[in-house]
């Protein structure tokens, strides 16, 4: 009798092993489902050869609208040059944003974007970002980057239109993270 | 504990000076000890909400600092639910499964004094937060990244405790499943088992299932602070949010880890005080079964203003009303058991029958915050203090309460003073309910939780709310006395005490020796579950 109580408290502890490695299989499966789903307005990334004229619309505008926030932990200013813009579905459009360091140490930030609806983030991709990469500031610096973007020509017909938001973040633990880091966090937010 | 040394009958060897607690292996002393420890927590505790309701009595600043009030919130809801209702629940377990389901002991006699003992380290380590630079956790019981993060240098104390806590309750539910798995009398097949047996088991289940959960979402937690990861830190690719996926898949089976003890002791109360065997009880033990099973598929009702797409709202709105048809189903055999039979009104059932009431109100109010696009008036108001409060004070330690009632005359051998118990019953039920009620009203016209300030508009009623509050409190001191007096004497309780009470547990002598059941009793439908 003894024997099979130690039996089935083995069985019942390795469950709770497996229920342990399941907290942290949720983080995969949380990134995964946000990725398929557009939840949380993650964007999609593609290289510009991806990029064909013939997807192009020519009789329809999306205006894209920019947001931008730093987080206050991070002392930046940061911009969008252009409150809006108008683009064509499948064609490659820039748009320009400024960055300010405005302490006196040399700081690393990096960019999260999102897309709001979330059905549009789905259909928005970018060539290029400047949120691909950590920005580095010296004191005092001031930067102008650009992101180049293509807004998919499959967009459902009643989103006219969509918002792009960037926040920037402090980069914490520089040392410890180092580059591997952060290029996951890419892959996850590009 | 007088009672061992008052009764010390027979030969019933036992142990003796501290070392018998310290290092017992015994069910009876180790759910004694729980229910003590479960008894100072729910005073520790209490003292805090008293500091939360003495600073709410009136607009404006009074007493504590915000800092500290946030602190009494967060550390309230943790001690009361880690520290009271958890440990009550597995005191109960332990000192009536044995006995219930006819075996000398628990499976795992060591393992049970190793989960008690963690309990007091665990707490203390969550209580020395509040001398140390930083303070005690205040960002919620719910710890959601990334305010948890800012709490100073109790964060690692806090993750540690929690660790400490699901450790302790992992070990215990393995003991109850290993226990009523492969020690049960012969002729106790499961569909025989007491329904508090049941209702243990798949606790049981749900801690082994939930806890871990925890565990590694605070593990997270402690690595994005100390290690450099970024699982809820959005600069590293993270997201907040994820973390309040992780907790509420915890958190949603969490509140049956709760609640089905409580549920399973109204179940042995009810059909005892009806003198009538339990309505349904095949239902029974599936509509417990279907709620555990249900209940890790509606978590994110508890996150519905974070920005879920539309299907995800609609698939976790219809998920939780569906919760209601199981619990329907109980609080429905419960009644139908009281249908026509020959009912009495001791304590035990007074406060069964006030659960009936009180919990299906909670139960309501739950379902009104299950529909979506209502949950966004509702969400982080005083309604939502109300609902939960509702379950689990008048619904879950009403049922552990009644449970202590009913069974403290088989613990002491002598019957509890029944009038005093009836005077805890009636004045902790009015109060809580001038303590509890008014919150609706509260959270409906906006009042926003976890707050220590509030509009004037809101000051009459928290007024009243808190003086419903510490009458509540007082009420309990009523529990603690009628405790002490059975223990040390009273009128002689017989083998089976209640007139209508039928299993094994009733067979027993009361108190029931040290050891019980060295030898299996034969069980038959005659001598099983009520």
């Amino acid at each position: 009798m003894k024997n099979n109580a130690t039996k089935t408290a083995k069985k019942l502890g390795l469950v709770a092993v497996a229920m342990f490695g399941f907290g942290y299989l949720m983080v995969p499966i949380y990134n995964v489902l946000c990725d398929i789903t557009g939840i949380n307005g993650k964007t999609g990334q593609i290289a510009q050869s991806q990029v064909s004229v013939d997807d192009v619309d020519p009789n329809r505008l999306v205006t894209v609208e920019f947001d931008t926030n730093v987080n206050p932990a991070l002392p930046w200013e940061f911009k969008a040059a252009q409150f809006k813009q108008d683009v064509r579905p499948g064609e490659i459009a820039e748009a320009k944003f400024v960055v300010e360091n405005k302490s006196n140490k040399s700081v690393v930030g990096q960019a999260i974007p999102s897309v709001a609806p979330e059905q549009a983030s789905l259909f928005f991709n970018k060539t290029e970002c400047f949120c691909f990469i950590n920005q580095v500031l010296a004191p005092g610096e001031k930067k102008e980057m650009i992101v180049r973007f293509v807004v998919d020509s499959d967009l459902p017909e009643k989103i006219s239109t969509m918002t792009l938001s960037y926040t920037f973040f402090k980069v914490l633990n520089e040392d410890v993270a180092g580059n591997a880091q952060h290029e996951t966090a890419n892959q996850n937010n590009g | 504990m007088s009672e061992a040394v008052l009764h010390d009958d027979h030969h019933d060897h036992k142990p003796t000076g501290i070392g018998r607690w310290l290092f017992s292996t015994n069910h009876k002393d180790i759910g004694t000890m729980y229910l003590v420890f479960a008894l100072i927590m729910f005073f520790v505790g209490g003292a805090m909400s008293m500091v939360i309701r003495a600073e709410l009595f009136q607009p404006g600043m009074q007493y504590v600092d915000p800092q500290f009030y946030n602190s009494m919130v967060t550390v309230h809801a943790l001690v009361m639910i880690f520290g009271a209702l958890m440990p009550a629940g597995v005191g109960l377990a332990n000192w009536m499964i044995p006995m219930m389901i006819g075996a000398p002991d628990m499976a795992l006699p060591r393992m049970n004094n190793m989960s008690f003992w963690i309990l007091p380290f665990a707490f203390t380590l969550l209580l020395s937060t509040f001398f140390m630079q930083g303070g005690a956790p205040a960002g919620g019981w719910t710890m959601y990244p990334p305010l948890v993060l800012q709490l100073g240098d109790g964060l690692p104390y806090l993750v540690f405790a929690v660790h400490f806590l699901g450790v302790s309750s992992i070990m215990g539910a393995i003991n109850i499943i290993a226990t009523v798995f492969n020690m049960r009398a012969p002729g106790m097949t499961f569909m025989r088992l007491p329904l508090f047996v049941w209702a243990w088991i798949i606790t049981a289940f749900l801690l082994i299932a939930a806890m871990p959960v925890l565990a590694g979402g605070v593990t997270m937690l402690l690595t994005d602070k100390f290690f450099g990861t970024a699982f809820f830190d959005a600069a590293g690719g993270g997201d907040p949010v994820m973390f309040q996926h992780i907790f509420w898949f915890f958190g949603h089976p969490e509140v049956y880890i709760l609640v089905l003890p409580a549920f399973g002791v109204i179940s042995q109360i009810i059909p005892t005080f009806a003198r009538k065997p339990l309505f349904g009880y095949t239902s029974m033990v599936y509509a417990t079964a279907s709620i555990a099973f249900l209940s890790f598929f509606v978590w994110a009702h508890h996150m519905f203003t974070v920005g879920m797409p539309l299907t995800g709202e609609l698939f976790f709105m219809y998920a939780t009303m569906s919760i209601a048809v199981p619990t329907g189903v109980k609080i429905f055999n419960w009644m139908a058991t009281m249908w026509k039979g020959s009912m009495t009104f001791e304590t035990p059932m007074l406060f069964a029958i006030g659960v009936l009431f009180m919990f299906s109100l909670g139960g309501f109010s739950g379902l009104m915050m299950g529909i979506t696009p209502v949950d966004f008036q509702y969400h982080d108001t005083y309604f939502i203090v109300a609902h939960f409060h509702y379950v689990i004070v008048p619904g879950i330690i009403f049922g552990l309460m009644g449970g202590i009632y009913f069974w403290l005359p088989k613990w002491t051998g002598n019957m509890y003073d029944e009038k005093l118990g009836k005077l805890h019953f009636w004045s902790s039920t009015i109060s809580v309910n001038i303590l509890f009620f008014p919150m609706h009203f509260i959270g409906l016209a906006g009042m926003p939780r976890r707050i220590p300030d509030y509009s004037v508009q809101f000051a009459d009623w928290n007024a009243i709310i808190s003086l419903g509050g510490f009458a509540f409190g007082l009420s309990q001191l009523i529990l603690v006395w009628v405790v002490i007096k059975c223990v040390r004497g009273g009128e002689k309780a017989t083998d089976q005490v209640w007139e209508g009470a039928h299993g094994l547990e009733w067979t027993l002598p009361s108190p029931p020796p040290f050891h019980t059941f060295t030898t299996p009793p034969e069980v038959t439908d005659a001598t099983a579950h009520s």
